[in-house]
């Protein structure tokens, strides 16, 4: 039989399931986001709240030296800095250049796709596998002027989870970059050199420091490949040559008293993770703003 | 249920002073018109006047678009389509809509008829149905061989026959048409122009088109479409319906020198 | 008047520094590509090498057994192996509807622009969350949290091989939650690309027969969409079988097997972070092993993922 009559019927079988369905999918996305703010509202409660100006800059105590105070995380924040850093060194160069290989030079031949596809294969490696290859080629074999677990060690491993998603980024970056500027400038009798550092890359450039952002982030959370490459240091760092030797950060200080049975070493735990779920959010939206400019152009 | 409102008789879909509006920018105003049953109407008029607009609005495919608002009166069958107790679900099973590009199912070409028919709960044989879609949408000849190929090994005058089989396969009572030729080569036009000569026995038709030869083929009523400069807005436009009639009356004598104008391609 | 023209442009000629540049500039490029495929392959042969010894001396017993006891150097790595299977499948399957739940809800005209924008974002921004975090929040306050209901469930349930033994901490089920955690967003954020790359005329097709939004997503948008949901739905698997600190903190660390899922166990990537630091001799080639074993599981799981998004794309 037709339906003659056009209004709503709430009886319906197709309108019963349609509004269950609408329903279920409505707390499927509220299960999906009660984490983030179980999570954020913990962090911000234990973290905030033992936080002061001392455990911002002092050093941590080893574990039940003193019951009262575990110190703070001052070398942790530093070192995750200096770490980031050195995999941001290695990985920018890297990953650009891989990147703008694949966007303007490759013709989509065999040694292209390959990379790419072992692209896609290097950012799904686990990163714990990472710290496994490092603690083997440079952590045992003291190749970095004979030093073991070092600062430079764990910037290494880092990088090895870096380096996907910047090529990535730029490969995409630079293809959203329009044919006609590149055929512009090579008409005018510009190498390709001048045309990729003049033109295209320039016109990436927000995109790729997205994606930049973003591989920061993600590296500055990371620990897997930290706890058999950096280490763990209770001391600040002094020195220059202070990044061959172990140094600590702020994921793995989280790890290692988290896992504590003091009290104290627990918030000093919860105070790092303050620190740096604070700083990755930030580089997150930060990223998202670069990109969001990008789209506005 | 809604109060039923008098519509005059022989007229299928009636709009009373109907206003569109995407968020604050109005699209088209205060919209008359009583289009009639079993007949073939053209809307046509320059790019920009709201035509697809005001065909969207009378299956409610507007509804889809963030923002979209109608104020006035859409009435079909003495009922206001736009009455909160409407389901739209409702209204495009009995008014189908044919589009611009043509649009098949990632699925086999039988599969985009029976997926119509069974969302409508047909219990009828799929086989029959689907042949005699196909055939009404004179695309039965390419297609009989290769029922289980994808819509898209089509070309693409026979995918929008294949559209215009699915929306028949639903048996509404109405179909609207937009652009439906617009995207496709001359031949294939014409083929979809005798299509519609067919389908015009058994369905009211409601086309939007670019094409005034075309509108001149296919249709027995002609609505004129234009587009008036918003005072103290530079740029905006609003559209609104300059002239209703006779296709022949339209194309031959009609009563407004722009209507004139934009025939003869003076501006569009 | 032609000559005088041409000399103001010295560079008529290219000199060849330029071209040295330009040519030099290329095969840097080409180097730094390379180096993926160097590093990828380093690591592979690095950890197939490492773990030749152990290859050698337990051959496929390894994946079989579950000793594991440095004191006689016996070495199995069975318990961590099921671990990781069954953790990350487990978390799958509760992950996969939340996260394609919420890419529908965030994408198809159900509520307000602003409003699914902030969804997804917070779905996304979940993933920003370092894996270390998660585990402190996962042993300080959620396994704590949860302990009462897994006991209920020891209780009422015990019969049962997966919930035959009392909950005392931290355990595999505790683990199976904090993935779903981490790979949801991975799940939704994919399936909302892919549902977002769906034509406007497919849905326009569908509501212009008279179909309603849940025919529209389950018989047009997800067919039309599953090649990328696929794929995410993939490499989130990838990703739950290789993550490691979360599920370290909160799996318990347990090489003893047990059905089951209320007392604690091991994955390989807890085994490896666990005992990589102070182990010697043959176990790290043991270890070496494991991580060779991850290394091809998550392989797999990757490239599989990238050939069904080739495989399973429609045309439209």
């Amino acid at each position: 039989m037709i339906q003659k009559d056009l209004t709503y019927k709430k009886n319906l079988p197709r309108n019963i399931i349609g509004k269950l369905l609408t329903f279920a999918s409505f707390c499927f996305s509220t299960i999906a986001i009660a984490p983030l703010i179980l999570v954020l509202v913990y962090v911000v409660i234990k973290g905030g709240s033992v936080l002061s100006v001392d455990i911002l800059f002092s050093e941590p105590q080893p574990p039940g030296d003193d019951l009262g105070s575990a110190g703070g995380i001052g070398n942790a924040i530093v070192g995750t800095f200096i770490i980031t850093g050195i995999a941001t060194l290695i990985s920018l160069p890297i990953g650009v250049g891989g990147g703008i290989y694949l966007a303007e030079y490759s013709k989509g031949g065999y040694f292209a796709r390959f990379i790419r596809f072992g692209t896609n294969v290097l950012s799904g490696v686990p990163s714990i596998i990472a710290g496994v290859f490092i603690y083997a080629v440079i952590v045992v074999t003291k190749v970095i002027y004979g030093s073991m677990f070092s600062g430079i060690a764990g910037g290494i491993s880092l990088s090895i989870l870096m380096i996907p998603t910047v090529i990535k980024t730029t490969d995409e970056g630079l293809k959203l970059v329009p044919d006609e500027l590149r055929k512009a400038s090579l008409g005018l009798g510009a190498s390709m050199f001048t045309t990729i550092t003049d033109i295209t890359l320039p016109s990436a450039v927000k995109s790729i420091s997205t994606g930049v952002v973003l591989g920061l982030a993600r590296a500055a959370g990371e620990t897997a490949p930290l706890i058999f490459t950096a280490l763990f240091s209770y001391y600040h760092i002094t020195s220059f040559s202070d990044i061959f030797y172990e140094m600590s950060s702020l994921s793995v200080l989280i790890y290692n008293f988290a896992l504590e049975p003091y009290k104290a070493q627990n918030e000093l735990a919860w105070a790092a993770s303050f620190i740096l779920v604070t700083v990755l959010l930030l580089m997150n939206i930060l990223s998202r703003y670069l990109g969001s400019i990008t789209t506005n152009k | 249920m809604p109060r039923k409102i008098k519509q005059k008789k022989n007229i299928c879909i009636s709009l009373e002073n109907v206003s569109i509006s995407y968020g604050k920018f109005e699209a088209v105003r205060n919209i008359y018109c009583d289009l009639p049953k079993s007949k073939v109407t053209a809307l046509i008029g320059p790019s920009g006047c709201g035509k697809s607009t005001v065909l969207r609005s009378l299956n409610r495919m507007n509804d889809l678009i963030p923002g979209c608002s109608l104020k006035g009166r859409v009435l079909f069958e003495g009922i206001d389509l736009y009455n909160p107790q409407i389901d739209p679900v409702e209204v495009r099973r009995r008014i189908g809509m044919v589009f611009q590009q043509p649009n098949p199912f990632p699925k086999s070409i039988f599969e985009n008829i029976a997926y119509g028919a069974r969302v409508n709960g047909y219990t009828g044989n799929l086989n029959e149905l689907v042949e005699h879609s196909l055939k009404k949408a004179a695309v039965w000849d390419e297609c009989k061989d290769k029922l289980n190929d994808s819509g898209y090994s089509l070309s693409g005058g026979q995918q929008q026959r294949l559209c215009i089989a699915r929306t028949i396969a639903i048996e509404p009572d109405v179909i609207l048409m937009d652009e439906p030729c617009s995207a496709l080569d001359p031949i294939s036009t014409l083929k979809i122009e005798e299509t519609i000569h067919e389908l015009k026995k058994s369905y009211t038709i409601i086309i939007v088109t670019h094409n005034m030869q075309q509108a001149l083929r296919v249709s027995d009523m002609t609505a004129f479409y234009n587009a008036e400069e918003l005072e103290g807005v530079s740029g905006g436009k609003v559209g609104y319906l300059a002239e209703f009639n006779d296709t022949e009356k339209i194309f031959n004598s009609p009563d407004h020198k722009t209507t004139q104008d934009y025939i003869s391609g003076k501006f569009g | 008047m032609t000559s005088e023209n041409t000399t103001k442009y010295s560079l008529r000629r290219r000199p060849k520094s330029e071209k040295l540049i330009d040519e030099s500039f290329r095969k840097l490029t080409i180097a730094m590509a390379a180096m993926v495929a160097v590093v990828l392959v380093s690591i592979l042969l690095v950890v197939f090498f490492e773990s030749t010894e152990a290859i050698g001396r337990y051959g496929l017993s390894f994946l079989v057994t579950s000793e594991w006891n440095p004191v006689t150097d016996e070495y199995g790595a069975f318990t961590a192996i099921y671990g990781t299977m069954l953790t990350s499948l487990a978390s799958l399957l509760i992950a996969i509807p939340l996260g394609v739940g919420t890419a529908i809800f965030i994408t198809e005209n159900i509520i307000p622009e602003k409003i699914r924008n902030l969804v997804g974002l917070m779905v996304e921004l979940l993933a920003a969350i370092p894996s270390v975090v998660l585990g402190l929040w996962a042993i300080m306050v959620m396994e704590p949290f949860l302990r009462p209901f897994l006991k209920q469930l020891h209780e009422n349930l015990g019969w049962i091989p997966i919930f035959s033994s009392e909950p005392i901490g931290p355990g595999v089920a505790p683990a199976i939650l904090i993935l779903v955690v981490m790979i949801l967003p991975i799940i939704t954020s994919i399936s909302r690309d892919s549902i977002n790359q769906v034509p406007d005329k497919l849905r326009e097709a569908a509501y212009g027969i008279g179909a309603t939004r849940w025919s529209t997503i389950f018989n047009i948008i997800l067919p039309a969409a599953i090649s990328g949901i696929a794929g995410g739905i993939l490499l989130a698997l990838g990703r739950a079988m290789g993550e490691t600190m979360a599920v370290t903190m909160i799996i318990g660390n347990s090489n003893n097997f047990s059905w089951s899922i209320l007392s604690p166990g091991y994955t390989i990537s807890a085994l490896l972070a666990n005992q990589f630091g102070e182990a010697d001799g043959s176990q790290v080639s043991s270890l070496m092993f494991a991580a060779l074993i991850l290394m091809i599981l998550t392989l797999v799981v990757n490239i599989f993922a990238q050939w069904i998004v080739k495989k399973l794309s429609l045309k439209y």
